[in-house]
């Protein structure tokens, strides 16, 4: 299926290009608030004033790193394998441009939303209420469009990608919509409709979500198509993607319920998702195994295909990382796990290894194929690959290692049976982990600072004829 | 083709899916001649669209829904317990600064039913506790300590101090200075305009509250009004000892 479609002169390739290079400035951007406020966390005379104190700037990193790059690298993506796998150019260019200026502008009013302090409150939906109307609109305009094209195709199958594009859209839209519903007050000031433990459920309904359709559904539709495009190999297996993309729509709505496992919330609504969130393991690994078995037979690949290799290791990321997660909803392990820095650095094992990593080798693959050049500088590629997964490492060990020793210190105690360590004892502790975490961070910092310096540089060289051999 | 998708079609569909995935022959001849129901659906756009709307809405039904009409979901509590309110004027101001301060980001208000947490913190929480908290503020992540009891704990002028300069007080703190907030003088116009939202979404405010909001903050800082907030943290519920509250 994948590469039978011949290309196509009416291909709304532009969009592609201007989705592509807003998810790498955005990448540098949310990277750079994400390791300020890891700094923060080291060394708390960073939080200079009001505007720039952790409290205002973590929405910024979170909304960044998930909405702006994460949603720009899906619309590229997905607008750039629908037209290709349904061999029909876009239905409207109008409204993709209309998504493209919006979902930007809706990224700018983020960027002075959170410093101000208006936010609504509720973790990785805190954009206020008119902004959170916008949302509904420019997203819908996506997937209209999207939809629409698939329904324009000249090839009878709708090929799997887009079905994980598609179910991530519609899924997002539900939860957005549910999640985001308030009283306005002002403008800059909504309470949400719910109360205590329904809001609790319902957020984390969204939050668990935003994570399993938006940063895992979406992102897998971009490992169907860009892996056997670039392995140049068929995907595995037809069966097990279909298995597997039922089994993941079906399920991953039900894990939200884990976040909230001891608290106030009843216990069966807490043991269900738990008990659904093992299960996930199954249909998470079928597609980490789908991806990887594509490469059966073609593992020297490896060995000089760079994209390849940002894209294989994002799927060991994956693979280990929805492990970790349905271990640590476990309820003894969650027991432990919940309120530490093992959640942020299970998020982080996710977010850097699997999503960060899948975008760029997509992107990469992309910058190629749009540009109709050669990248700029094979060797800033491989410096990024490295820079990125130590990294990475770095970051997710630091937060183990923190996150178990924060678990175990608060629940202590002494042969008199009263606490060993008061809570200031723990934040002590954790110094050493967090100044690593930030240096981690620094280093995937810097590898995004080097793709950007690679891509622009791509790009003004693509249309000189000698640039080729002016690099070489 | 929507037509052919009613509900009941939906769900045999489901099952039809299954049943095709493990009976499927491997020859792609014999596969082409027997249309699967997966096969209708990759070929076409709108049934896929409802097969797929319909899958990723169980769950979310299924755990959300009865929460709001099963009667075990908010604990029931005796009249001597239960002095439950809504927040006063100022402590709903406060409660606005500290959502907008993110201090939910580090901070939870929500103790389990751990042995340790009730030795740091106090009784674990229940959901009783948080009806009039829109949004919650139970939080995910404990950089510093649970604040769901901290009403009490400390005097006015040690929490002043502390978020002032936390390092003051607790030399290992991480958490940023919070001086700023004594700038700040309460818009006691807006206070009942909040209010009002509140009610509308289920709170019970009462015409005397709406016609004291703005008295109950004049001349008052957000420095003050995060402070009551702080104080009145978890001491809505007189716990009886040994009362099991979870069943």
């Amino acid at each position: 299926m994948v590469g039978n479609a011949p290309e196509h002169p009416n291909y709304n390739m532009a969009i592609v290009k201007a989705f592509a290079v807003c998810a790498v400035v955005y990448f540098v951007v949310g990277a750079l608030v994400g390791d300020l406020i890891a700094w923060q966390l080291s060394f708390p005379s960073l939080n200079v004033n009001e505007y720039l104190s952790f409290g205002r700037l973590r929405p910024l990193h979170t909304n960044a790193v998930i909405f702006a790059f994460g949603g720009c690298t899906l619309m590229a993506t997905a607008f750039y394998v629908v037209q290709r796998t349904c061999a029909v150019p876009l239905w409207s260019n109008k409204m993709a441009w209309f998504t493209f200026i919006g979902w930007n502008l809706i990224i700018v009013s983020a960027v002075i939303s959170f410093p101000m302090g208006w936010t609504s409150g509720k973790e990785y939906a805190e954009l206020e209420w008119p902004i959170d109307i916008a949302i509904a609109v420019v997203w819908l305009s996506y997937m209209f469009n999207f939809i629409m094209t698939i329904a324009n195709r000249k090839v009878s199958h709708i090929y799997v990608a887009n079905w994980f594009f598609l179910g991530m859209m519609i899924m997002i839209t539900y939860l957005h919509v549910v999640n985001s519903l308030a009283i306005p007050v002002t403008m800059t000031k909504s309470y949400s409709l719910f109360s205590g433990v329904h809001d609790a459920m319902i957020q984390w309904w969204w939050g668990h979500n935003a994570v399993g359709f938006f940063l895992t559904a979406g992102f897998l539709g971009i490992m169907y198509y860009f892996i056997p495009k670039q392995a140049d190999l068929p995907i595995f297996s037809y069966r097990l993607s279909v298995l597997h993309f039922w089994a993941l729509m079906f399920g991953y709505v039900w894990l939200g319920a884990h976040h909230l496992q001891y608290t106030a919330l009843p216990d069966w609504a807490g043991s269900l998702g738990a008990a659904v969130s093992i299960a996930m393991i199954i249909p998470s690994w079928g597609g980490a195994v789908n991806g990887l078995m594509t490469l059966s037979g073609a593992w020297h690949k490896l060995r000089d295909d760079y994209v390849l290799r940002f894209l294989v290791v994002s799927l060991a990321f994956y693979a280990m990382s929805t492990f970790e997660g349905p271990v640590m909803s476990l309820k003894t392990v969650n027991a432990l796990s919940h309120y530490t820095d093992w959640t942020i650095g299970h998020v982080h094992s996710g977010a850097l290894g699997w999503v960060v990593m899948v975008s760029v080798g997509a992107i990469y693959h992309l910058l190629t194929r749009l540009w109709k050049t050669e990248i700029y500088s094979v060797g800033l590629v491989n410096t990024h690959f490295w820079i990125h997964t130590i990294g990475t490492v770095i970051y997710i060990c630091a937060m183990w290692v923190s996150g178990i020793m924060q678990g175990l210190m608060w629940r202590a105690t002494d042969d008199y049976g009263n606490l060993a360590y008061t809570f200031a004892e723990s934040v002590v502790a954790m110094h050493p982990y967090y100044v690593l975490r930030s240096v981690g961070g620094l280093l995937v910092l810097i590898g995004a600072g080097i793709m950007l310096y690679n891509v622009v540089m791509t790009i003004r060289t693509a249309g000189q004829p000698n640039a080729a051999a002016a690099r070489a | 083709m929507l037509r052919q998708l009613g509900h009941k079609g939906a769900i045999m569909g489901l099952g039809r899916i299954i049943g095709n995935i493990l009976g499927r022959s491997v020859d792609p001849q014999k596969r082409r001649e027997k249309k699967s129901f997966q096969e209708s659906l990759e070929k076409n756009i709108w049934g896929l669209i409802v097969m797929v709307a319909i899958v990723v809405s169980i769950g979310g039904i299924v755990e959300i829904v009865p929460l709001f009409y099963l009667d075990n979901t908010i604990e029931k509590l005796t009249k001597e317990e239960d002095s439950i309110r809504p927040y006063s004027a100022l402590e709903l101001e406060g409660r606005d600064v500290y959502i907008r301060e993110g201090c939910y980001l580090c901070h939870s208000q929500m103790i389990r039913p751990f042995r340790d947490e009730m030795e740091r913190y106090g009784h674990y929480s229940l959901a009783a506790e948080s009806k009039f908290d829109h949004p919650f503020q139970w939080g995910s992540k404990r950089t510093g300590p649970d604040l769901a009891r901290v009403g009490g704990k400390y005097s006015n002028e040690w929490q002043v101090q502390h978020l002032r300069a936390p390092r003051s007080l607790v030399p290992e703190s991480v958490m940023p200075d919070y001086a700023f907030l004594e700038g700040y003088k309460l818009d006691g116009a807006l206070t009942e305009k909040k209010m009002r939202a509140l009610a509308m979404v289920g709170v019970p405010y009462s015409e005397a509250d709406f016609a004291g909001a703005a008295a109950g903050v004049q001349d008052k800082t957000e420095m003050d009004a995060l402070v009551a907030y702080l104080q009145v943290l978890g001491t809505m519920v007189k716990f009886e000892p040994g009362k099991d509250y979870r069943e």
